[in-house]
Formats: C-alpha cells, sequence, structure tokens
C-alpha cells in the first residue's frame, strides 16, 4: 500500500474546515481544497443519503455571478442554453464549449432576477472565470462569490428538515432557487443536488455557515457525508463528472447532453462551439456514445480501464466503481456508437481479466426529484 | 509467535520458515469499506516489494506489496465471498496469503508492535 493518496499538501481551508474536523472527517486535497472524503464511511455516507438527509459541504464549488444590462445575450454568447428566455427563479443545466464543440465545464445558471448566478465545478473555476472574462463583453460585471459556502443537503428526508429551519423552501420544485432567511441571514437556496435524490443546495456567506451546518446536524435525521459518497451517489444517478467524464475532447452529442443544447437556439446559434455541435447533432453523428454499463460480481473497473467487444477496443471507462445501492460494479464509459445500444454485451479489462459488462440505461438508479405538478 | 509490521502497513506472522501475511487495523481504517480482495495464487514466487494483492475498496484500487521474499503457500479463500473480513478482522480472520519465506534476514528492519504503534501515531 503507498501512501500517496493520503499526502497532504499545500491547499486551502473550507470555511467550515475545523467543523469536518469535529464531525470526525478525514481530510483529503481535492480541487485545491482540503475537503472531507467521509466521516463514518462511504457506504454508510451513501445508504443514508438514499434513505434520510446528507450534508455535504461542496463549497470548492465556483459561485459566480454574470450582470448588466445585456447579460442574457452575452452569456448566449457562450452558453447553448436559452437564457433570455429564462424565468426568475429558475435553473439551466448548461455547458461552456470550445469552437470544436468540446466542453470546458459544466454548470447551472440560475435566472436570480438581478443576475445569472453560475455555480461552476471547484477545480475548473479559475479558468472558467478567465473564458468568461475573456468573452463577455466588458460592460458585463462578472462576480466570484468566494466569500459564500455552498452546502447540499440531499436525501429523501431533506425537505422535511429544511423546511423547519427555512419555511418555505419546501414550495420549490426541482431546478428552482429562491431567497431566503435563517437566522436573519440571507440563503440562495435551490432545489437541486448531484446526487439523484431529492435536496437542497444553498449558498450561504462564509461567517453564517456554521451556525446553518449546526442547526442541519442537530437534527437526527441529518448526517454529514463527504467526497466519497458524492461520487458513489453521482455514479449511481448516472450524472457525468467533470475531468472524467467530460473533458474539452468530450462534446455534448457524445456525452448524452444533447438536451443542453437548446432545441430554440439550434437554428440560430450565436454560441461558441455552435456550428460543430450541430454537425454532431444533425448531420454526422458521433464516433462514441457514453453508456452506463452493469457488471457482475464485485471486482470494480475504474477509469481508464479498456472496453473491448470480442478482441476489439471499442471504449474506456471515463468513470466506475462499486454501487452500493445495487451491491455490485457499474461504469460509465465512451464506447464506439456501434456498441452503445442498450442491451450490447461488451468486456472490460481489469489487470488482465476480461470482465463482462451489459451496455444499460442511466441512470443506473431512478431520480427522485421532487418536479413542478408531480 | 513475533508479528512484524512495514511502514506500508502490512502485518507479518513468522512461525518457523511460515509467514501470514494481512493489512493493518490502521490500513482497513484508510481504505474504507472493502468490496474485492485478490490474493495471489499457491506458487506465486514474491520478490520483497512486489505487487502480491489488490485491494478494492468503494473509494480506489490499492495494491499490496510483499514485504518479505517468498513462496506463496496458500491464499485466503474466505475473502473472495466476504472481503468485508478485511475491516472487521483484518489482524486476524482477513489476512491475505501465506508464504515460505525464503531469506529470513529481510524480516530484520521491520517494525515490532510498539514501533507500528508509535509510527502511525506520526501519521495523524
Amino acid at each position: 500500500m503507498t501512501d500517496s493518496e493520503l499526502a497532504e499538501t499545500e491547499t486551502a481551508t473550507l470555511p467550515l474546515d475545523q467543523w469536518h474536523r469535529e464531525q470526525g472527517a478525514r481530510m483529503v486535497p481535492f480541487a485545491g481544497y482540503r475537503m472531507p472524503i467521509q466521516y463514518e464511511g462511504i457506504v454508510a455516507e451513501h445508504d443514508w443519503t438514499r434513505n434520510h438527509a446528507s450534508l455535504f459541504d461542496v463549497s470548492h464549488m465556483g459561485q459566480l455571478a454574470v450582470s448588466g444590462e445585456k447579460a442574457a445575450q452575452e452569456l448566449e454568447k457562450l452558453l447553448p442554453a436559452d437564457i433570455a428566455t429564462l424565468p426568475v427563479g429558475q435553473m439551466r443545466y448548461s455547458l461552456l464549449l470550445t469552437e470544436a464543440g468540446g466542453i470546458i465545464d459544466d454548470l447551472i445558471v440560475t435566472n436570480t432576477g438581478s443576475t445569472y448566478a453560475l455555480v461552476v465545478n471547484g477545480a475548473c473555476k479559475w479558468d472558467d472565470i478567465a473564458h468568461l472574462r475573456e468573452h463577455l463583453d466588458d460592460d458585463i460585471t462578472l462576480t466570484h462569490y468566494d466569500d459564500f459556502a455552498l452546502l447540499a443537503l440531499q436525501g429523501p428526508e431533506a425537505a422535511a428538515v429544511l423546511e423547519e429551519l427555512v419555511p418555505g423552501v419546501a414550495k420549490l420544485t426541482f431546478m428552482r432557487a429562491g431567497l431566503f432567511k435563517f437566522g436573519g441571514e440571507h440563503l440562495w437556496v435551490s432545489r437541486a443536488g448531484y446526487t439523484g435524490e431529492d435536496g437542497f443546495e444553498i449558498a450561504v456567506h462564509e461567517k453564517h455557515v456554521r451556525e446553518l451546518a449546526d442547526a442541519l446536524a442537530a437534527d437526527e435525521r441529518v448526517k454529514p457525508a463527504g467526497l466519497g459518497a458524492r461520487d458513489s451517489l453521482r455514479l449511481e444517478a448516472g450524472l457525468p463528472l467533470y475531468g472524467h467524464d467530460l473533458t474539452t475532447e468530450t462534446d455534448p452529442v457524445s456525452a448524452g447532453l444533447s438536451f443542453a443544447l437548446a432545441k430554440s437556439r439550434r437554428e440560430s446559434g450565436g454560441y461558441m462551439g455552435h456550428p460543430a455541435s450541430m454537425v454532431r447533432l444533425e448531420q454526422g453523428g458521433t464516433a462514441s456514445r457514453r453508456v452506463g454499463l452493469a457488471l457482475e460480481g464485485r471486482l470494480p473497473a475504474r477509469e481508464g480501464a479498456q472496453v473491448f467487444a470480442g478482441n476489439a477496443l471499442v471504449g474506456t471507462v471515463t468513470s466506475g466503481g462499486f454501487s452500493p445501492t445495487l451491491d455490485h460494479p457499474v461504469a460509465m464509459a465512451m464506447v464506439e456508437t456501434e456498441y452503445a445500444q442498450t442491451g450490447t454485451e461488451l468486456h472490460i479489462e481489469v489487470r488482465g481479466k476480461r470482465l463482462p459488462a451489459c451496455v444499460v440505461p442511466l441512470p443506473f438508479v431512478p431520480h427522485k426529484y421532487v418536479r413542478k405538478g408531480s | 509467535m513475533p508479528r512484524y509490521f512495514t511502514e506500508e502497513h502490512e502485518w507479518i506472522d513468522v512461525e518457523g520458515d511460515s509467514a501470514t501475511i494481512g493489512i493493518t487495523d490502521y490500513a482497513q481504517e484508510q481504505l474504507g469499506d472493502i468490496v474485492f480482495v485478490e490474493v495471489p495464487e499457491k506458487g506465486t514466487e514474491l520478490d520483497k516489494g512486489a505487487e502480491a494483492a489488490v485491494v478494492e475498496s468503494v473509494k480506489a484500487a490499492s495494491d499490496v506489496f510483499s514485504p518479505i521474499s517468498g513462496t506463496v503457500t496458500v491464499g485466503n479463500a474466505a475473502l473472495e465471498e466476504e472481503p468485508e473480513l478485511v475491516n472487521s478482522s483484518p489482524e486476524e480472520d482477513g489476512w491475505f496469503f501465506k508464504l515460505t519465506v525464503s531469506d529470513a534476514a529481510e524480516l530484520e528492519g521491520l517494525m515490532d508492535e510498539d514501533a507500528y504503534k508509535t509510527y502511525c501515531e506520526g501519521l495523524d
């Protein structure tokens, strides 16, 4: 065994750093921060999230806001989404694309009324800021809320828990957001997350985050959960992870994210990466596709493992691990389009062994979002 | 029966020229929930420091290196069905493999229990 993965490096600390240590977290470097990877154990935290409510600290993520008279128009130069018609209080999943249609980052954009808020990946945030600043008009104000923490409360009991502390939040539905108050301080609460469960993401000033974390953790339905469970939960939910399932070498069509290429903008275009995206979407298709693979047995296939159809190498695992909910290993892989059909029997090579793996629909575990009208 | 420890968090019980090898409680705690263990087959010749076994936790795959040279006499078949034995009983039922020691001099310089305990305290 090596200790390299446990090595400490010089990294920034989260506003809740001390709180995590008090809760028994093991801290690891991730995206430039010391972050909790687990508290009592990944499987226990994973199962708790699926059955109750878990508190995740995702303050490493970039919380940005774009404002100015032409903010919507300017954002539409970079995002393939319909920003101009996005109602106040609504959220969209979107992408930053290269000219060639590769994915620079995936993000959530929210119309807050006065700004367009963007939540971007922690590991990408500095590059995203540079990209936005380079391409947005000089009249546009780009604000980085680096003094705000971001907590995620996820699980079937999240709504009941948060409603007791922050009355009104249960009225939000999936991908809706609003301004609320807790202890006299403002919170920006979004009904969204990265686990496949119902839940919320809560932006709170770093001065007040401890009070909120304590109040949430005091509820017996809530336990803290770390990055380990966050990763196994999002994998089961079929949600791609930037830097692994998505890169600048991946495009929205191959990645199964064509829904992010807004229908209303497919003809009109006007965003970076539009022509290249339309070639893939409407004309040529793509050489490969992101698929879900279910494995038998217990040996997980990890990122980088090669995928075979017979003797032919047809793809690579981009994320993989053991699914605590399903009790067998699962993986996401980019495979040649010809082999991407549900039911296709493939093999994944792990340490010289060829493990049978079947293409299955994503998500592996059904989403439990509380949608409007449901 | 003397028990030795390595800086890579393995333990070695030596009885005559036979050694039993596993990972320590500290190691299993660091790895978290173990879902799969691959142990070496009987007859495998291992050099000191060679990759001998693989532990898959929910989080990641980790190699276990042979702390001494020798020939594997048996792998712990129980771990195939119950890899979680490494979590629940790392230093007894969750042993990995046994080997015939080819060079007892390699045991010199390994830590005893007290030295290993001190070593682990220095890591936290």
